[in-house]
């Protein structure tokens, strides 16, 4: 095996800089990164993979993009959930681009999709809406945005599918409520205030009973011109 | 009319008007001593911009004072004010300090400046509300006090109204801020005791003045005044934060007298010191994040001999052992502990230099106060990101993981194990904080 890892490291010299700066071979510091991240594994879970039980958001694998502007949002209190706010109070720009650079390079294994026998109406309105909206409530479809297999998009659009039914729901109802902003113009926001009650609870029963596609591995490109005007999409990515 | 109106006074009339001028007597004291020391003021602005240097310097000490921190809401614009301080009397909501001519400094002169820093009175005369540390910034020199007013003149003016104080009757009325300033407020600098050297000076001008420790670290009395004097810097409960920010002039506490100069710099400016196991978190990383990182080595310097030179309390008795929790929970805590302490903190405590401190020995486990344990262990927190500390460790919240009777057996265990000998937290001290910070 260690000619093989020679090989590779190998290969990876003779690829060019901007192939190799997309690899997670390249990450530079882990060794030094996973003791300074040990606050975040406690509820994320190892290598903020998360489990398919309970509330918190697996963060592995999610584009850098998307978690650095979540970690600034809550820094800065967009998005608002006291552990997360207090947390991260007193850090620099730079050190949570680091640590969603991080996170974002985890390629771990996803759990079974959470939910099991859901009533088959509510598991349809869910795939309507989230495969092709809802034209009449102004709501595009979710898939447009978060890709095909809705495993997110480079650079800061989340993947759905992989995370707990009461977090998604958690979420709607934090944009609806006013408690979760992401930078203007804020389309989740709008979004989720057109979703009745009961179109948020199908929506997240669905995509949390959806097996993750393709390693969860989020989508290079979005699959068409974006339905709606998003903010932070350049995720500060730098 | 009828005979009795035209009867001598009576002697419970002589003893209302005794009364009556005892009462305009105590109103007259009052507005003197409100007044005291004030000079006339001018409405006169600046015709021409400071000087780039006065500016910069005035940034140094916007920094030093920390306006930054309570005169910005959380993510708004710099200095634009509208942060509510909460207070035992009420919400305070803090002014903001751009240039702006409607809802900020635009119209206040340097004399204006001056007397809010000096004398606590706003440009339309009003009195402050002393959540805004003038009872310390009164020691300020002018020419500070002028480049803080120029760098704060340069800012971007920014249009933002503070909303209005929430405060309940009477701590509403300017009539009984004005008895607490006739009671509790001083204008100018406390005559100071021999000054030990320049250094010392410098840093006694920052401790008691713009650095204003002594708002926080000072214990307060039920009127919320900072008591001078004795207790000065002997430790104070941030009221309604449930935090504790304890002595500098204990050796028990965060006295500092037996550390080297160079770790209080390093304490200062980067929130840790590795040689002493300390490191700083809660209000105090707010502090050391948007203040004492930007001090210069020398005022750094001046502040830790002047804190290493503070009297200190004799140290506490020793020996008496406080009553040990029991061991049901002493079992109980050695359990969370192994489960989800010892990875960072050690299996004896020992912890980790420069990234987790150690437990075994640390004073900050051993406080009289547990409300900075119960806080750290509940709500976890990042270290402050400093320029010698850019990637600093943090402690998860446990808020969601342990229960409340899980955090005090871990607490009792700590504070129990490893030769330490302090009492116990209840499952009470834990939920009662818990349920104060929501």
């Amino acid at each position: 095996m260690p000619c093989l890892r020679l090989l590779m490291v190998l290969l990876l010299l003779a690829m060019p800089p901007w192939l190799r700066a997309a690899t997670p071979e390249s990450v530079p510091a882990a060794d030094d990164m996973a003791p300074r991240v040990l606050a975040c594994v406690a509820c994320h879970g190892r290598e903020g993979r998360a489990t398919n039980q309970g509330y918190f958001p697996r963060i592995a694998g999610k584009p850098a993009g998307y978690l650095y502007n979540q970690l600034r949002n809550f820094r800065d209190g967009r998005r608002s959930y006291p552990a997360m706010n207090g947390l991260l109070e007193y850090l620099s720009d730079d050190y949570l681009m680091e640590m969603a650079t991080y996170f974002s390079r985890m390629d771990v294994p996803y759990p079974a999709p959470q939910t099991h026998n859901a009533a088959p109406a509510t598991l349809e309105r869910g795939r309507v809406l989230v495969q092709q909206g809802d034209a009449v409530l102004g709501v595009p479809a979710c898939v447009a945005c978060h890709g095909t297999a809705l495993t997110g998009v480079q650079k800061a659009i989340p993947g759905l599918v992989g995370l707990p039914r009461d977090y998604l729901n958690a979420q709607l109802g934090a944009w609806q409520a006013g408690q979760r902003h992401a930078h203007a113009p804020d389309c989740m926001a709008d979004i989720a205030r057109r979703l009745t009650p009961a179109d948020v609870s199908a929506v997240s029963t669905w995509l949390s009973s959806q097996p993750v596609a393709g390693g969860g591995k989020p989508a290079a490109q979005l699959p068409g011109p974006l339905p709606v005007a998003c903010g932070g999409l350049e995720g500060g990515v730098r | 009319m009828n005979a009795a109106a035209i009867r001598p006074p009576r002697r419970w009339v002589w003893v209302l008007w005794a009364l009556l001028l005892a009462a305009v007597l105590a109103v007259a004291a009052v507005w003197v001593l409100n007044l005291r020391g004030e000079a006339p003021v001018s409405d006169v602005l600046p015709l021409a911009p400071a000087s780039a240097q006065t500016v910069e310097r005035g940034q140094y000490l916007a920094r030093v004072g920390n306006c930054m921190s309570c005169h910005t809401a959380k993510g708004a614009a710099a200095y634009a004010g509208g942060r509510g301080i909460q207070t035992p009397f009420g919400t305070v909501f803090t002014s903001n300090l751009t240039p702006d001519d409607d809802t900020g400094l635009g119209r206040w002169s340097a004399d204006h400046f001056w007397r809010a820093m000096h004398h606590g009175r706003s440009r339309d005369g009003r009195l402050l509300y002393p959540a805004f540390p003038y009872p310390e910034y009164t020691q300020v020199s002018r020419e500070d006090t002028d480049a803080i007013y120029a760098y704060l003149r340069s800012l971007p003016p920014v249009k933002q109204a503070a909303p209005a104080h929430a405060l309940g009757f009477p701590y509403s009325s300017q009539g009984a801020l004005a008895v607490w300033r006739a009671l509790f407020f001083t204008p100018g600098a406390t005559p100071a005791p021999q000054p030990v050297s320049a250094e010392w000076a410098r840093g006694e001008y920052l401790v008691r003045g713009l650095g204003h420790c002594a708002a926080c670290h000072s214990p307060r009395n039920a009127w919320g005044a900072t008591r001078g004097g004795g207790n000065d810097l002997q430790g104070g409960l941030l009221p309604l934060q449930q935090w504790y920010a304890p002595a500098l002039t204990s050796s028990a506490e965060a006295g500092v007298a037996h550390w080297k100069t160079e770790d209080v710099v390093a304490l200062l400016r980067t929130g840790q010191a590795p040689a002493q196991q300390a490191s700083v978190s809660g209000p105090m990383a707010d502090v050391v994040f948007n203040s004492t990182q930007h001090l210069t080595d020398m005022d750094a310097r001046a502040m830790a001999v002047y804190l290493q030179a503070l009297p200190q309390q004799a140290a506490p008795a020793g020996g008496a052992r406080a009553v040990a929790a029991s061991a049901e929970t002493l079992r109980l805590g050695a359990r969370v502990y192994e489960q989800q302490c010892a990875q960072c903190h050690g299996a004896q405590g020992e912890g980790s230099p420069g990234a987790f401190p150690a437990l075994a020995g640390n004073r900050a486990v051993l406080l009289g106060e547990p409300d900075n344990l119960v806080q750290l262990v509940l709500h976890g927190g990042y270290g402050p990101a400093t320029v010698g500390n850019p990637r600093p460790h943090g402690m998860p919240p446990f808020l969601h993981v342990l229960s409340d009777t899980e955090v005090a057996a871990v607490l009792s265990y700590v504070r129990g194990a490893w030769g330490h000998g302090a009492a116990p937290v209840s499952t009470m001290d834990v939920y009662q904080r818990r349920e104060a910070r929501r």
